[in-house]
């Protein structure tokens, strides 16, 4: 395919298209490696599944391990957080406090017992 | 007037505003699936033992989705970079190929809710449960009782546990022909009819009403949206970044849902 046969040409006038960073083929070549990762890890997750651990645990640890893996992935490459101004880096660092601490609260719970209550 | 800072980055914060508002929003949904997250995790850990469900949902088909939406995301990043690139006729193709796996998601999910929709737990007067899809539903509710028939692709266990884990023993599924008389109650696998469901119908809407959201988007850049390209490429092309950064946020979200949902 010509990409450049089909591109409408901007208006006299308009600004000029968006500056190329001379390094921008090496950051294509990145992104396609990420996509391949993401699939193998998707079939490496699916394959982890099956395999019988001996403790339903240690498949949701693997299996959030590889999902954290690929969610990175995501983030740092297509999402460009590996190369991010100090204000989104601010943003997702009040973000991470406050998510954490849900999730923290939610665990926490699991000990919130009302007085006298039998555990086993 | 101009908006400021739609191309030029702010002095303070280095970056167009745009982008500022993108991450806040995303900061905000990060939140509010974190709180659907935590309500699944407090579901599943007051499940009484052996009653939280294992394969209740089609692995290979949401295997499959999930690497719709992985291919969507390349194609996101390949969109934008062809902007960067000067070349819109290749961002025309790969934004395509976007909106086209974004609707092939939907259209994967759909099916999968329709196949739960109309899956039904049939409780019957001997204490047995038979559970499937129906061939041929000629059941009547007549007074509070079942008359006619019905035909089921499924199988009757005597335990209600037994269907609470379908991944270490699959159901044998074959033709049974039950008669009204037959039949106490029966119930589809909406979402009330056990809280997995619940959770899981609350979780992947959510998703989809995103998905659906992004699809609009990039279906507006895609179409009538990419006449800026013409007047203002760099405006243009940060407008493709920011659909990009919410496609991958709710590619992100899918890559922790897919295990959660239908493999843990």
């Amino acid at each position: 395919m010509d990409a450049h046969s089909s591109s409408p040409t901007p208006v006299a006038g308009a600004p000029a298209p968006p500056a190329l960073d001379p390094h921008f083929h090496e950051h294509l070549r990145r992104y396609l490696f990420v996509f391949y990762a993401l699939l193998f890890g998707t079939l490496i997750t699916v394959g982890a599944s099956y395999i019988p651990w001996g403790n339903r645990e240690i498949n949701i640890g693997v299996a959030l391990f590889i999902a954290i893996g690929k969610a990175s992935l995501v983030a740092c490459y297509f999402m460009h957080l590996i190369s991010e101004q100090k204000m989104i880096y601010g943003i997702l660092a009040f973000t991470a406090f406050f998510f954490l601490g849900l999730m923290f609260l939610t665990i926490w719970s699991f000990s919130d017992f009302p007085r006298h209550t039998v555990t086993h | 007037m101009d908006i400021p800072y739609t191309v030029q980055p702010r002095p303070d914060t280095g970056l167009y505003n745009a982008k500022v508002g993108i991450w806040l929003f995303l900061a905000s949904e990060v939140m509010l699936f974190g709180a659907l997250f935590s309500a699944y995790i407090l579901l599943r850990v007051g499940a009484e033992d052996g009653l939280w469900p294992h394969g209740w949902l089609n692995i290979p088909v949401g295997t499959c989705n999930t690497l719709v939406l992985i291919t969507s995301s390349i194609t996101t990043v390949m969109a934008w970079a062809s902007c960067k690139m000067n070349q819109f006729g290749r961002f025309k193709f790969f934004h395509a190929c976007t909106l086209c796996l974004a609707l092939t998601f939907v259209g994967i999910k759909s099916y999968e809710y329709h196949d739960k929709f109309t899956h039904y737990e049939i409780a019957l007067n001997d204490g047995k449960i038979a559970d499937g899809h129906f061939i041929e539903n000629k059941l009547q509710l007549v007074n509070g009782a079942y008359t006619g028939y019905a035909l089921l692709k499924g199988h009757v266990v005597t335990d209600r546990k037994e269907l609470f884990n379908l991944r270490e023993h699959p159901a044998k599924h074959e033709e049974l022909r039950l008669e009204g008389a037959q039949i106490k109650s029966l119930d589809n696998y909406g979402p009330w009819h056990h809280t997995y469901l619940a959770i899981y119908f609350t979780l992947t809407g959510l998703h989809a009403l995103h998905v659906i959201g992004g699809a609009i988007v990039i279906g507006f850049l895609w179409g009538p949206g990419s006449k800026l390209w013409r007047t203002d490429p760099e405006r243009f092309t940060n407008r493709i970044e920011i659909s990009g950064l919410f496609w991958h946020f709710v590619d992100l979200v899918w890559i922790f849902l897919f295990p959660v949902l239908y493999l843990l």
